[in-house]
């Protein structure tokens, strides 16, 4: 195996770590409200919240991704690597397409997750929330793989929203919209070299876009030139959260506690315990946490993460819930208003035997804040689907052009 | 060809024998395949020049033991002993050489201060005590961390309880002691640099650790555990060789029924739907086995026999991790002439002598070690086994076989360029002790922890498959989830001396695994 660092040693002292779009996103942001994401500092919001929202929602939103961690894995050995590393079957994914995957320590305690991308048969990238160059080169041994560490090497952008395949065909993606859902492919841009992939953390149609850091700041002019009818708009990292919420998609260390920062040793989760065992398959060979895996489902999971449907318009977020008015049986670990499905929603990790009761009397314990005086609510909630917003454009090919 | 068995044993040393034989002696069918061309691993002899017999490897018997030499009939088979309870010789390059007696019983030879005497009595008699209390412990499988099984925490239970009856002082001085340095256990109480050097000597023989290095009382404690016809930590010396015990062995493997393999070396383990079904011969030979067992050290037997496809990344990358840098070398001579350790009568040529000045001489030969060079006097135990049993010799021969202590495996320069030289400087070592000696040289063997990982195919050359410390011993080793004889990989297990009680020829592990393998057979 080959390890490749790649760390930009002197960046570490920098008080402000710039992705690939710094000059860009920072000439944009009119707020100067900035939040850090794994080392990096991105924009929390350009101008207002609610309005980059919309704009995912209602035309297109670009927001700088850069940041996610991008390891590639190549060799003979990378389909054995890989699907030894992640639960689902990494010899089902063909050059070419992408998976949404996750990844186990031995106890089954999910690591992390992210899309898995084939770029050839013996070539793979692996993009996620955290760290991960550590655990992959330890779960690298006896097995021919050279695994590198792409993060400051690429850019990337996530490209959301109904006009984002009109603007990327504009921008001279041409066959663009035959991209199906979890495909990818190349595209040269008047000279960039730009990989587009139908895949996204907001539940709508959108695409993201990878590109050697240097031709960065190009893309995003490029992007917003063609985009000059459908306007385009940046969107900061506050407004993803609440997208990706719509989606019910969760977020490491948001909604459960990676492996690898759980100190007790109960404290990870089973993909089971994420309502996730879809990504688990037992018939692909060994991979790492399946003995455990098996145990664990013989046994059941302890906590599953449920989606609620709260009554009032007051975000719930990080309030307990109980059962009955009386019996601790959980947490809320994300929690919003709604805009589009206009509904106060949350993801919450619960006890298994309330979450799998039929219709349990849940009441979860909100305060308010109202003229910094504290008022606390005891909202009824009900267990619900996890996609709270889905629509049917985020699946069609061709997408409509709007 | 394919062939099919109940169980597979992969390696012929004492462990891969003992475990073979208790399957066999249970009615089932079993193979046991060794690489090499004849049986033994590192209990082996051979010949180095026409009549020559050299304990290879290890050259005395002090914990083998006793319940497998009953249950397997190893005296019927053969096994007898030229020499049994063995007194040690600490030797004085003036010539004050210290004799401790058998199982630690006595000190003579130099004048020793009466202080030393009575200091010495209490001593060896409280580590005795302390060793009987780890000795129960060690016969058993130890339990699984973390699994909360009652059988498993009896067993923990029953140790707690076991040093709670030491009594409080003994109990308070057994805690103070057993995860410290011995040099430190030894210079407190003791002043006669030999005797400190001596004591110190069985806790880093064969190991990566000086004296000062710390976890080294439990080495030692673990030593004295063995016993030998009553008598804790007595060296014996078979009749005919070291070769004799895993003769013996083979004979009692043949009488159970059970089959042995020579010059089959094994290419990986099959595992088919995360279960062992069998194994493959370099030669592509496939042999199915209902249960495959593994006497190697277990770091090849995960990464290399079952690869780290089969297992999960963390326990492939602690198995990778298992520290067993081998350190100990062996030199065997062949020699015209008894050799004549000045100072000995003739009784005492023929004990185990020590070359070990003090416990500082042994730590700068242990720095030495540290940056891969040579030391320039290593400790060494010595034994001329042909004093006591001729049958190895020819007429007026004998042989004399050290074991170096704090020898690198990978030496700056390499071996190649360093090798005669060391040799040459070992042999003047036991020329100063043992004047002529050199003159009567007529072949020399050296095996350096390299030489040792080629011809045993033990990682690192190590003796004991795995650093006997506390990290790598009890339901620690050779590792937490791999410790209890079963693995990871059902019908997949271990029976060397990387698996629990550990190193030197004991057997306990063969013994244990066997057990186990009968066990989980009896519950599926």
């Amino acid at each position: 195996m080959i390890i490749r660092r790649n760390t930009v040693e002197a960046r570490h002292r920098e008080a402000v770590r710039p992705t690939p779009f710094h000059t860009r996103t920072s000439a944009a942001c009119l707020s100067n409200e900035w939040t850090t994401w794994a080392g990096y500092t991105v924009p929390n919001v350009y101008d207002d919240m609610t309005y980059e929202y919309f704009t995912v929602r209602n035309q297109v939103g670009v927001l700088d991704i850069s940041p996610l961690s991008k390891y590639r894995v190549r060799g003979p050995e990378a389909e054995a690597f890989m699907n030894r590393l992640l639960t689902r079957d990494a010899r089902k994914l063909s050059p070419g397409r992408v998976a949404y995957a996750l990844w186990c320590n031995d106890d089954g305690h999910v690591i992390d997750d992210g899309t898995v991308f084939r770029l050839g048969e013996e070539d793979f990238r692996l993009c996620c929330q955290e760290h991960q160059l550590g655990w992959l080169s330890r779960s690298a041994l006896g097995f021919d793989v050279e695994i590198e560490d792409e993060t400051a090497a690429l850019g990337a952008l996530a490209f959301q929203g109904p006009t984002s395949c009109a603007v990327l065909r504009r921008a001279g993606c041409e066959g663009i919209e035959t991209l199906r859902p979890f495909d990818t492919r190349d595209f040269d841009l008047q000279g960039i070299a730009v990989t587009v992939s139908r895949t996204g953390f907001t539940g709508d149609l959108g695409y993201e876009l990878w590109v050697a850091a240097a031709d960065a700041p190009v893309l995003w002019d490029r992007l917003f030139e063609a985009g000059a009818l459908h306007d385009p708009r940046p969107v900061g990292l506050a407004a993803l959260d609440l997208l990706r919420l719509e989606a019910g998609f969760i977020v490491t260390n948001t909604d459960y506690v990676s492996a690898e920062l759980a100190l007790r040793r109960n404290r990870g989760r089973t993909p089971f315990e994420l309502g996730l065992e879809r990504l688990v398959d037992f018939e692909k060979g060994h991979f790492t946490g399946r003995r455990a895996l098996l145990e664990a489902q013989r046994q059941g999971p302890r906590r599953l993460i449920v989606a609620l449907d709260i009554e009032h318009n007051k975000p719930a977020q990080d309030a307990l819930v109980y059962l009955g008015g009386k019996k601790q049986v959980g947490h809320i670990t994300t929690a919003a208003w709604s805009p589009t499905c206009k509904r106060n929603i949350a993801l919450a990790t619960l006890e298994a035997v309330t979450a799998r009761r039929p219709n349990p009397d849940l009441r979860v314990e909100i305060y308010v804040k109202k003229e910094l005086k504290w008022r606390r609510l005891m909202a009824r909630a009900k267990i619900v689907d996890r996609r709270f917003f889905d629509p049917e454009r985020r699946r069609t090919t061709p997408p409509a052009d709007y | 060809m394919s062939s099919s068995f109940d169980a597979v044993v992969i390696g012929a040393g004492h462990n891969g024998l003992v475990a073979g034989t208790y399957l066999a002696k249970a009615g089932r069918k079993v193979l046991v395949l060794e690489a090499c061309g004849s049986p033994g691993g590192a209990a082996a002899s051979e010949e180095i020049a026409p009549g020559y017999q050299v304990p290879t490897y290890a050259h005395l018997l002090f914990n083998l033991d006793p319940v497998v030499v009953r249950d397997l009939r190893l005296e019927r088979h053969g096994l007898r002993y030229a020499k049994g309870a063995m007194a040690t010789a600490a030797l004085d390059r003036d010539g004050r050489h210290l004799i401790i007696g058998e199982g630690l019983e006595g000190l003579g030879g130099r004048g020793i201060a009466a202080t030393d005497l009575s200091a010495w009595s209490d001593m060896s008699a409280r580590l005795r005590r302390f060793a009987v209390t780890l000795a129960a412990f060690l016969a058993k499988t130890p339990p699984r961390l973390g699994s909360g099984g009652w059988d498993e925490n009896r067993t923990l239970l029953e140790l707690g309880w076991k040093i709670r009856r030491l009594g409080r002082d003994d109990m308070r001085e057994f805690l103070r002691v057993v995860l410290s340095n011995v040099a430190d256990l030894v210079e407190d109480e003791l002043e006669d640099p030999l005797l400190q050097a001596a004591i110190a000597f069985d806790a880093v023989l064969g190991g990566w650790t000086g004296p000062r290095s710390p976890g080294t009382v439990l080495p030692l404690l673990y030593r004295l555990t063995g016993d030998s016809a009553g008598l804790p930590a007595a060296r014996r010396l078979p009749q005919g060789g070291v070769g004799a015990l895993t003769q013996a062995m083979a004979g009692a493997l043949r009488e159970a029924g059970g089959s042995l393999r020579c010059d089959a070396r094994v290419a990986r383990v099959r595992v088919e739907g995360d279960r062992a079904t069998g194994v493959v011969l370099e030669d592509g030979e496939t042999i199915a086995a209902g249960s495959v067992l593994s006497s190697i050290d277990p770091k090849r037997a995960f990464l290399e026999l079952i690869g780290p496809h089969h297992l999960d990344a963390e326990f492939a990358q602690r198995a990778n991790q298992i520290r067993m840098k081998g350190a100990t070398a062996k030199l065997n001579l062949a020699l015209s002439a008894p050799p004549l350790f000045s100072g000995l009568d003739t009784t005492q040529q023929a004990e185990r002598l020590l070359i070990a000045p003090s416990i500082d001489d042994m730590e700068v030969a242990f720095n030495a070690l540290k940056y891969g060079e040579l030391p320039q006097t290593p400790p060494m135990e010595i034994v001329v086994p042909s004093l006591a049993d001729p049958s190895i010799a020819p007429d007026g021969g004998h042989v004399l076989s050290a074991v170096v202590q704090y020898v690198p495996f990978a030496v700056k320069g390499g071996w190649d360029a360093v090798r005669e030289d060391f040799q040459t400087s070992l042999i003047a070592q036991l020329e100063a002790y043992a004047p002529g000696l050199k003159d009567s040289v007529v072949a020399a063997q050296l095996l350096t922890p390299a030489d040792i990982e080629e011809r045993l195919g033990t990682s690192g050359g190590h003796w004991h498959h795995g650093e006997l410390a506390a990290d790598q011993m009890l339901m620690l080793r050779p590792f937490q989830g791999a410790a209890q004889y079963a693995t990871p990989i059902d019908g997949f297990y271990l029976c060397g001396a990387g698996a629990h009680p550990g190193g030197d020829l004991m057997g306990t592990a063969g013994r244990n695994a066997a057990r186990r393998v009968l066990r989980r057979e009896g519950t599926t």
